[in-house]
């Protein structure tokens, strides 16, 4: 519509630009839309591949399943624990995000709102969390969480996963709450509001969106969290969704039932397919916001 | 919506201590932060202490032996090795993604019509929605679906170049052979950041206010020129880091390594830092020389992190911008 409307309003009116113009356009066209199909086509390529059979998938690479096996379905969640692997992600990773979210917005506002000693300290601390490389610690938190006795536990899996998402959120939410403004605070204060009830009634609903757009990025970073338990958690009774599927593929290279797992990873797709697509506005919002920071 | 909020600032008058007021600072302030330095933060300087002796995890102290981890990682043949292709991976990735990303950016941003105001490009939601997806999905799965790509007989890379009549790559294993492991796996990665950081800098890039470019177009710069001499400079910022966030995240990789090739791949070609610290500690129990391994691994990203930013503080001044 506007394409046509635009060689009028052009203030140099050649033809000749004008094609040009097109041109350019047609090519971004063109080479976004090839880059869409490079990211689509191995999902894609995954989910039809999902419903083959395993002499199928080795018969051709394109052709389509002669049965829907959604049997591939069925021995994924049950014969190779994917259904249990998805129980036990979805329980670590809604308690760590919850007590990610409540630690670090506690945090965050404190450091945020009131001023007392070490508070430089306490937010350079938080930053050196987020510089330090993972794997260096990963070592020595094996033995301590040995020695609280959580080691290999659902609970020392989602206090770790807690942990390690804190410095990120603080350091996500401590500019959410310098931006609220104080009257709001020092008026309830002067209705007789007590701190807790002031920050639980009053400041927190306000620094809702940004506690919306940090949960969104945490979950996405604790879903798909690998090396904490994979360090963490051996027992497998207790693998979740990532660490399950990456046992499941190397299980045996010879032997395994590719059907199964090209099923299992549209399982461990479409969770977050979902709420991809319901936040996605929400998240790049995120993702832009702190890129702007 | 953050617009109009005047940014407040911090109480000044002095609080009384309360019970209210000191129970707040126990629960809010205390009770997190020393989970964290329990669970984060010291563990960092314990490593840093078990680097120093020759720990195995089965005894309560650990014999001091200072630096000889630190001597026997300079002859180790096969960390030296790791540490190399950890390097590569530092130097390819974040320049092919910021590349490729910053151009799929700039030709959402700009590829619209351009006369009359600078405009995006139709359909731009649609392309950002679908490149941005991989940056969701679990890095292991990603993994897990391209070591299927690239199996060699039943893999649809391959597939689709005999179906392209390039018949010699029947059989052909991207991940199985020492000169192209690397290479197959640095595109996995490219691939799976790409829509993460486009979406980023069409962020940055909107955030510039449109009359520059505009400017520029009037004095004759095309499309590539306002693209690279115009907008780039403007989102520096962005760009330097992303460019940080991508080298510390190439320097683990070892999400995509476990997938695409556990055991280093062929003649050792992808294995990386990350996965000789793994296997040192967890499969030899060698926790001190892991600690070494994880102190080089930090000294070598702080470095490239200092470098990074201190060469951005040495353009400014130069410019004088």
């Amino acid at each position: 519509m506007t394409v046509t409307t635009l060689p009028k309003t052009a203030p140099q009116n050649g033809t000749t630009r004008g094609s040009g113009e097109k041109a350019v356009g047609v090519t971004s066209h063109v080479v976004l839309a090839i880059w869409s199909v490079v990211v689509l086509v191995p999902f894609l390529w995954t989910l039809m591949s999902s419903f083959k059979t395993t002499r199928e998938i080795f018969a051709s690479p394109f052709s389509l399943p002669q049965e829907w096996q959604f049997q591939n379905y069925v021995n994924a969640w049950n014969t190779a624990g994917i259904g249990s692997y998805f129980v036990n992600s979805v329980l670590v990773v809604a308690c760590a995000l919850v007590l990610t979210m409540i630690m670090g917005a506690m945090t965050a506002y404190v450091l945020a709102r009131f001023e007392f000693r070490g508070r430089t300290v306490i937010r350079y601390l938080v930053v050196a969390g987020l510089t330090f490389p993972v794997f260096l610690a990963v070592v020595p938190l094996f033995f301590i969480l040995q020695q609280v006795g959580v080691l290999n536990t659902l609970p020392g899996l989602i206090l770790a996963y807690a942990t390690y998402a804190y410095p990120f959120t603080v350091f996500f939410l401590v500019s959410f709450f310098e931006e609220l403004p104080n009257e709001v605070a020092e008026a309830a204060a002067i209705d007789g509001a007590s701190e807790w009830r002031t920050f639980f009634q009053v400041m927190l609903p306000m620094a809702g969106p940004g506690m919306a757009s940090v949960a969104i990025l945490n979950f996405v970073g604790l879903w798909n969290q690998y090396l904490l338990p994979v360090v963490l958690n051996s027992n497998r009774d207790n693998y979740v969704l990532t660490q399950g599927m990456a046992a499941f593929a190397s299980s045996a290279g010879y032997d395994v039932d590719f059907g199964a797992l090209f099923a299992g990873a549209v399982t461990t797709i479409v969770p977050v397919l979902v709420v991809y697509l319901i936040f996605q506005r929400r998240l790049q919002g995120s993702v832009s916001a702190g890129s702007l920071k | 919506m953050k617009a109009g909020v005047v940014k407040a600032t911090t109480s000044r008058h002095p609080r009384r201590l309360t019970f209210d007021h000191v129970s707040l600072m126990v629960v809010f302030l205390g009770i997190p932060v020393a989970l964290y330095l329990v669970f984060v933060l010291y563990p960092f300087t314990q490593a840093a202490w078990y680097s120093l002796t020759s720990w195995s995890g089965f005894t309560a102290t650990q014999e001091f032996i200072g630096l000889d981890n630190y001597t026997r990682l300079f002859t180790d043949r096969l960390f030296l090795k790791a540490v190399g292709n950890s390097l590569v991976l530092l130097l390819v990735v974040p320049v092919v993604t910021l590349v490729l990303s910053y151009a799929l950016a700039c030709l959402l941003t700009f590829g619209g019509s351009s006369t009359g105001a600078v405009r995006g490009l139709k359909g731009s939601s649609f392309y950002r929605v679908v490149s941005f997806f991989p940056y969701v999905v679990p890095a292991i799965v990603v993994g897990i679906i391209f070591g299927r790509v690239y199996d060699p007989s039943a893999g649809l890379l391959n597939g689709l170049l005999t179906a392209g009549g390039l018949g010699r790559f029947t059989d052909f294993a991207w991940l199985g052979n020492p000169s192209t492991a690397m290479a197959a796996t640095v595109v996995v990665i490219v691939w799976s950041f790409v829509g993460f950081y486009m979406v980023l800098f069409v962020a940055a890039l909107r955030s510039v206010p449109t009359e520059l470019f505009e400017a520029a177009r009037l004095d004759g710069a095309g499309r590539f020129r306002t693209a690279v001499s115009i907008a780039a400079p403007t989102v520096a910022g962005s760009l330097r880091t992303a460019y940080v966030y991508l080298g510390i995240f190439a320097l683990d990789a070892f999400v995509f390594m476990a997938a695409l090739n556990p055991d280093g791949g062929p003649a050792n070609s992808t294995l990386v830092i990350t996965q000789q610290i793994f296997s040192t500690a967890f499969r030899d129990g060698r926790f001190g020389l892991a600690c070494a391994m994880g102190v080089v691994l930090a000294l070598i990203t702080f470095a490239f992190t200092g470098l990074v930013f201190g060469a951005g503080r040495i353009v400014r001044k130069v410019t004088g911008s």
